[in-house]
């Protein structure tokens, strides 16, 4: 189930009112349009060249941006996270703020889960089945239409979560999307794509080296990633932890 | 096999490129949205030959596209002032920044090969960004200007003149469009044509896949940095949106539009989506709305594009 996940950019900008309020509604808010999107428009595009669901949702996320520039306008908005966050946790780490301790639990919790219901549970197991064969998981009396479906809300949800989180971090504005999903892409790219723990561990990589660089040479930060993924793709095309013969 | 009804095609096609000039602001056109079209056009078709002749999509064609744009806008600005030095520069620097690219994505199929080129898209995105002290940065490179075609007998003032700007124009796309049609009907063009319809019985023929997919992939980043070198010359300058992923997406909405399987969709796309865009962009500021909903729009009703269609009405 490989849908590619243009959109998601452009899904993450939703903004909720007040800090918590924002951090419950809004992923779920975006899950359901996401639900939508995909009953609507992409489930025609199955069985059909995966370009085309590409060139859909990048036109939604053109949609998506342009509309909240014309809702919102194109200044960034105030995005208040609460004090008690904001703060530093010692004056020697000065860097370390509570939000970032906060978002660092809350993205270990999210992950734990997600592995949680891809390995543990009935939906998860069906997932991973369609991935490799759909169609024999729908001869086996799977209803494919509506897994994919909630594939697809699962996916729109963290993306959600993770838009929230990072709008926390990173300040409010419409082309907010643009700057997260070519990091996201990277690390899908270098962890393996259909890999949970490979997309984990590609996301940690980058972040670290960016992060590192970003001491030592800061106008390398965001040249080291493309590095990384040049590297990976010259030893191991299928990136670090991909399955062979997939692509 | 040239077919007779693909034969007057073409000359339909060439009379009324070449005409252009003569009828384009009579019903109320002007002459430069004709040279963009024709630039637009070389920049669709040679992504055309690779997703719809090798069967291979990529996202990152803005990237060589851009790069011929910077190569020749700099090489103008602080190397050599002639325009063909300039077109060279640029081409040399777009088809060798693909060549180095190209092995270490060749492996890669489907989803993945366009996520990877729309990635190394994005590293020259941002070098173009962020290099300011050569690129100017996101102001992009102006203060310079196309120079006059000078041919040692004569000299044909291109940078005043937009008619003989859309000739000159025209004639690169006419040496370009010819170069693919000849690629195209050689065994070379035959054998991509072979590995877009099974890649794996193609292998099994004992055709070196990867390495067919690189000289295409090269092949045409060429034609797509031809055209960026000619989109930096139209304009006179040139900026980091020329490089960036969603240029990438219009050279791919062009493709489908016009109709992919075709030779001269591309060209049709090009026009339809310029014409478009040049209506819509005068009469709101939020044409990026209207453009993603024109994405949808073709994707959801029009997938074979124009080219495709008129064809299945003609077969059927």
């Amino acid at each position: 189930m490989l849908i590619p996940g243009f959109s998601f950019g452009g899904f993450r900008l939703l903004p909720g009112i007040g800090y918590w309020g924002a951090l419950v509604v809004s992923p779920f808010l975006v899950a359901f349009i996401g639900i939508l999107v995909e009953r609507v428009l992409i489930r025609p595009l199955y069985g059909r060249d995966p370009l085309y669901s590409l060139l859909l949702t990048f036109g939604l996320a053109f949609m998506i941006e342009d509309g909240t520039r014309f809702i919102w306008g194109a200044q960034s908005l105030p995005f208040q996270i609460p004090d008690w966050l904001a703060a530093p946790l010692s004056s020697e780490y000065f860097f370390l703020t509570g939000y970032r301790v906060f978002m660092m639990i809350l993205v270990a919790a999210a992950v734990l889960g997600l592995f949680l219901i891809l390995n543990y549970t009935r939906l998860g197991l069906r997932i991973r089945a369609g991935t490799l064969d759909l169609e024999t998981v729908s001869v086996l009396g799977v209803n494919v239409r509506v897994l994919r479906n909630l594939n697809f809300g699962l996916g729109i949800y963290l993306a959600g979560l993770a838009g929230v989180l990072a709008v926390g971090m990173l300040g409010l504005q419409p082309n907010i999307g643009d700057n997260l999903i070519m990091p996201s892409f990277i690390a899908i790219i270098v962890g393996g794509l259909g890999s949970l723990p490979g997309t984990l561990v590609g996301g940690l990589l980058i972040g670290v080296a960016s992060g590192v660089t970003s001491v030592y040479f800061p106008s390398a930060s965001e040249a080291v990633i493309y590095v990384m993924m040049a590297a990976v793709l010259i030893v191991r095309p299928r990136g670090l932890l991909g399955e062979e013969g997939r692509f | 096999m040239p077919q007779p009804g693909k034969r007057a095609g073409d000359v339909v096609i060439w009379l009324l490129l070449l005409s252009a000039p003569y009828w384009m602001p009579a019903v109320g056109s002007y002459l430069e949205l004709g040279s963009h079209i024709v630039v637009f056009a070389l920049a669709a078709m040679a992504l055309n030959f690779l997703l719809g002749y090798t069967g291979v999509l990529s996202f990152g064609h803005a990237a060589y596209f851009g790069l011929g744009a910077y190569g020749t806008a700099l090489t103008i600005k602080y190397l050599f002032p002639s325009t063909p030095a300039g077109m060279l520069a640029g081409i040399v620097l777009g088809t060798a920044a693909a060549a180095v690219i190209g092995p270490m994505i060749v492996r890669l199929r489907g989803v993945y090969f366009a996520m990877c080129t729309i990635a190394f898209g994005q590293v020259f995105y941002f070098i173009g960004f962020q290099w300011s002290s050569l690129t100017g940065g996101d102001d992009g490179v102006s203060a310079w200007h196309r120079m006059p075609l000078d041919l040692g007998f004569t000299s044909i003032d291109i940078l005043n003149n937009a008619k003989a700007f859309y000739y000159f124009v025209l004639a690169v796309f006419a040496i370009c469009a010819a170069a693919m049609a000849f690629l195209l009907r050689s065994p070379f063009g035959r054998t991509l044509l072979a590995i877009r319809e099974n890649e794996r019985r193609a292998r099994f023929l004992g055709i070196p896949v990867d390495w067919h997919i690189w000289t295409s992939w090269v092949i045409s980043c060429f034609f797509v940095s031809v055209a960026g070198s000619l989109f930096a010359l139209m304009n006179d300058f040139v900026d980091p949106r020329a490089l960036r992923w969603d240029q990438s997406g219009t050279f791919v909405i062009m493709a489908v539009l016009g109709g992919m399987r075709s030779f001269w969709g591309p060209l049709i796309g090009s026009a339809i989506y310029l014409v478009l865009q040049d209506y819509i962009s005068s009469h709101t500021e939020n044409w990026m709305s209207f453009i993603g909903l024109f994405f949808v729009l073709i994707v959801l009703f029009f997938p074979r594009g124009v080219l495709g269609l008129v064809r299945r009405k003609v077969t059927s």
